[in-house]
């Protein structure tokens, strides 16, 4: 099961990374969210993947019984989404206040930090 | 430098410029009374535990060769301060030098009492920081900062191969101590990586002590004012290297390699340097250069082990240090009295200035070797060492004796035509004696050089043999110090020496031109240092250009190649592949769910419209929740849901207000798609590697049996959020509250919006 869902966060860093290379902003902001699932699956796999056992203690038990999912990573992975979706919110805003001040999309125009040849040193 | 004793009213200093004077006149004395103690054979040291989880002590040692190097520190030291408190009078940052130049004295002093290597290279890097503070004293010109920046860089650089030397030389041999490497001398010659210690420690020994091709900064050096000129690049600091190289002789020479690196870097440095001396006009310029002849020659000398050029080392060693330290006071106060230091110029000062002359007088005919000076013993022994030379002992007697017959001519140059030529032009000032702190100086250690010619024996006994103990082992291996040896072939060379000198210094002002000729068209490696200097800064903004060029997909695309190379070449390199996938409990729900997530990511990583690549996302996003779903996660799916729908809404509200994606395909490059597929792969490869490694289950077990107990919450992955782990969930909460501020922030500040 992990070896094909590593195969799969594969393909969905490959894209992402592909996405991150272009020189539209949007497409950039694609590929980060198209990477923070692959990193937030990369977590998730890594604790082990279990089928139909949700790590919860059932009443009148003081322990889970039987073999149940790894609740550590599942937790980590709830704190990662949140995080990861903070991150796209904020950089969609500065892309979309990047287009509305400097006119356009594309990354290599926007040259305010580090001007052309010129600049000062 | 801005020495003016015109309008210097204050011409005394004060007394505390006289603290250093009576500091390392103590100095002196204590360690003239330890020299008995050594010269039985014994050998001091003292050991605080500094860094003892690394093996770095502060371990003195004080044996022949650190006590010779003391004295000599502390004894020159004491008149250095005392001439330089009138030689600086009324200058405005009188204070600084002196701490300056006392920081340096206790900085050499613990280099050469040092038994650790780690402190060794400790206060080595102190004298580097101080002669560079020193160098450029004279801050306000050009000449004086690059001057002390060039002193810095080449010395630093080689400290820098020491430093690796001496981790190297102290983790192959398990100890730090000096004393215990010296110890083992054998295991560390046959060791296998000798070689490579070797180059480093005398990349550093040979920076510091100015050997070809690294001699240029030392000539530049003489920017500092005179008195530092004296102690630091002629008498003390210079001296570190060679002091290094004597240090490790007993561990390290023997071989081929110290051999000939030793004797022909040295043999070509004293040649060379003589020659460049004959052809300066400023005086001190030309001592700068003998300096460099002079190191030359204790370099070859250390590449020997018979006991008569161990004594030749030790003798030189003792004897230029005197006349040397003395010729640069001098200059310094024919410099201060008639205000320059040209030897065109200079001329008929013996009438006015007689003591400076006589002391000049002393030093030069000990630097030219004439008896019953030292420097004539020294000569005879320089001989005999290096007629005893295991091979090629015609070629480098020549070379010795073509560099002693021009450092003759220049010691006629510098200690007798200022004093006893005829003066042709007006000078500058008009000279007359200088005060008698200055003149202390230079006439002690010009009559110590006729002392110690005339009675050796105090210096054999106190200074040369516990030297050449230190460098061979045993005490009585010391060759005798005597003035007449009878009619033997040293004494031949001495006469061929000052014979080949005098017509040198008759016909040196013929030869100085032909001689500027001759260095005009060699290459030049101080102007080759200002061209690598240029090179490097233009290295630096040519690799900028590439990897920095201010475009944001060529930064990403340098991070992402970067860790391709460094992951996937450790892979390679270490064959490090992870085995084949099982994919044989593969159920048919899951390659459902992989390929339409990766149908999705594709999609929109292809797709040039953006309503597309918007479901494509959707897409992925709820494959994603799925495969929480299936393996038991239904609190992460359902917030993977909800920030899915969000993102989805957030992008759509966007793009109302955003332009088409380009139609064209003029963002889809093969090179990238390269670049991401390596990445992908590799990312997989790391991952598989990870699920072949045991997973450690204890902290899973933790919560699993403590979940209910202690927190009573029956959904283990809630009370871990809220509980367990509740202050990470406040950060979280914190990092969107800080993102929601910011997005706020921005969306609100108005701008010169600018339609396309």
């Amino acid at each position: 099961m992990e070896a094909l869902l590593a195969l799969t966060i594969g393909v969905l860093v490959a894209t992402a990374v592909y996405l991150m290379l272009a020189r539209n902003i949007l497409r950039f902001i694609f590929g980060l969210v198209l990477f923070s699932n692959a990193a937030n699956l990369t977590i998730f796999v890594s604790g082990r993947v279990t089928v139909g056992a949700p790590p919860l203690i059932p009443v009148g038990a003081d322990a889970p019984v039987g073999d149940v999912a790894n609740a550590l990573p599942q937790a980590l992975v709830l704190t990662a989404i949140v995080i990861g979706f903070g991150l796209f919110a904020f950089a969609l805003v500065l892309m979309f206040r990047a287009y509305s001040s400097l006119g356009t999309l594309y990354s290599d125009e926007m040259r305010v930090a580090e001007p052309r040849e010129g600049g000062k040193t | 430098m801005a020495r003016n004793i015109e309008t210097s009213e204050n011409r005394d200093n004060g007394l505390i410029g006289l603290i250093p004077v009576a500091l390392s006149a103590a100095l002196f004395a204590w360690l003239i009374t330890q020299a008995n103690t050594i010269a039985e054979g014994g050998a001091i040291r003292y050991v605080w535990d500094w860094v003892p989880s690394l093996g770095i002590s502060m371990s003195f040692m004080l044996d022949g060769l650190s006590l010779t190097f003391a004295l000599l520190i502390s004894g020159i030291g004491a008149m250095v301060f005392l001439y330089s408190r009138t030689y600086l009078a009324g200058q405005e940052h009188f204070n600084r030098f002196m701490f300056f130049l006392t920081s340096f004295m206790l900085a050499m002093l613990g280099l050469i009492l040092a038994d650790n290597l780690i402190t060794l290279f400790v206060f080595w890097e102190l004298t580097t920081i101080t002669s560079y503070l020193l160098i450029g004293f004279a801050h306000a010109t050009e000449k004086g900062r690059r001057s002390a920046l060039q002193a810095l860089f080449v010395t630093g650089a080689g400290a820098l191969a020491l430093l690796a030397g001496f981790i190297l030389l102290g983790t192959t041999m398990g100890s730090f101590e000096l004393s215990e490497i010296l110890a083992n001398g054998d295991a560390l010659r046959n060791h296998e990586l000798y070689v490579p210690i070797l180059i480093l420690i005398l990349a550093g020994a040979f920076t510091k002590s100015a050997q070809f091709p690294f001699h240029f900064w030392l000539p530049n050096a003489m920017a500092a004012p005179t008195p530092v000129s004296a102690f630091l690049h002629s008498a003390t600091m210079v001296k570190a290297g060679i002091y290094l190289m004597a240090r490790l002789h007993p561990a390290m020479s023997g071989t081929d390699i110290w051999f000939w690196t030793l004797t022909v870097a040295g043999a070509f440095t004293a040649v060379f340097a003589s020659v460049l001396a004959l052809r300066q006009i400023d005086l001190k310029q030309s001592l700068a250069y003998t300096t460099l002849m002079a190191l030359g020659t204790l370099t070859l000398f250390l590449g020997q082990d018979s006991a008569y050029a161990m004594t030749a080392f030790a003798t030189f060693l003792i004897v230029h240090s005197l006349y040397k330290a003395s010729l640069f006071l001098v200059v310094g106060c024919v410099d201060y009295s008639a205000g320059t230091r040209n030897a065109d110029i200079l001329g008929g000062l013996g009438r006015i200035m007689p003591v400076s002359a006589l002391a000049a007088a002393l030093a030069a005919l000990s630097m030219a070797g004439f008896p019953p000076f030292l420097g004539f013993i020294g000569k005879e022994l320089q001989y005999a060492g290096i007629l005893a030379i295991g091979s090629q002992p015609f070629v480098f007697t020549v070379a010795l004796l073509l560099s002693n017959a021009l450092m003759f001519a220049v010691a006629g140059i510098v200690a007798l035509r200022p004093f006893w030529g005829r003066r042709e032009v007006e000078l500058p000032r008009s000279p007359k004696e200088v005060p008698w702190t200055m003149l202390l100086g230079p006439v002690v250690l010009a009559c110590l050089g006729v002392f110690f010619g005339i009675h050796p024996d105090p210096l054999q006994f106190a200074l040369v043999d516990p030297l050449v103990a230190s460098l061979l082992g045993s005490i009585d291996e010391a060759k005798e110090l005597k003035l007449w040896a009878g009619v033997n072939m040293p004494l031949i060379l001495s006469i061929v020496t000052v014979t080949l000198g005098a017509a040198l210094y008759i016909g040196h002002r013929g030869l100085r031109a032909w001689l500027g000729r001759v260095v005009a068209a060699a290459p030049n490696f101080d102007r080759g240092w200002d061209r690598f200097l240029a090179g490097l800064k233009g290295f630096a903004a040519w690799q900028t250009r590439i990897i920095q060029p201010g475009i944001l997909r060529v930064y990403i695309g340098v991070t992402f190649a970067t860790a391709l190379v460094a992951i996937g070449g450790t892979i390679i390199a270490r064959n490090a592949w992870p085995g084949l996938p099982d994919f044989q409990d593969v159920t048919w729900p899951i390659i459902a769910i992989s390929l339409l997530i990766s149908v999705g990511a594709i999609m929109a990583a292809l797709t040039s419209s953006r309503v597309a690549a918007m479901a494509a996302l959707g897409v992925v996003g709820i494959g994603v929740a799925m495969v929480f779903i299936v393996f038991s996660a239904p609190d992460v799916a359902i917030t993977q849901l909800l920030v899915e729908t969000l993102v989805v809404v957030l992008v759509a509200v966007a793009l109302l207000r955003l332009p088409l994606l380009d139609q064209g395909g003029r963002d889809h490059r093969p090179a990238d798609a390269v670049l991401a597929l390596g990445v992908g792969g590799v990312f997989t490869l790391v991952l598989l590697a990870v699920l072949e490694t045991p997973i450690d289950l204890r902290l899973t077990e933790y919560f699993e049996v403590t979940s209910w107990p202690e927190a009573f919450g029956r959904n283990i992955v809630n009370v871990i959020l809220v509980d367990f782990r509740a202050l990470d969930t406040f950060g979280e909460i914190a990092v969107v509250v800080i993102a929601a501020l910011s997005a706020y922030a921005l969306l609100r500040t108005t701008s010169e919006r600018k339609d396309p």
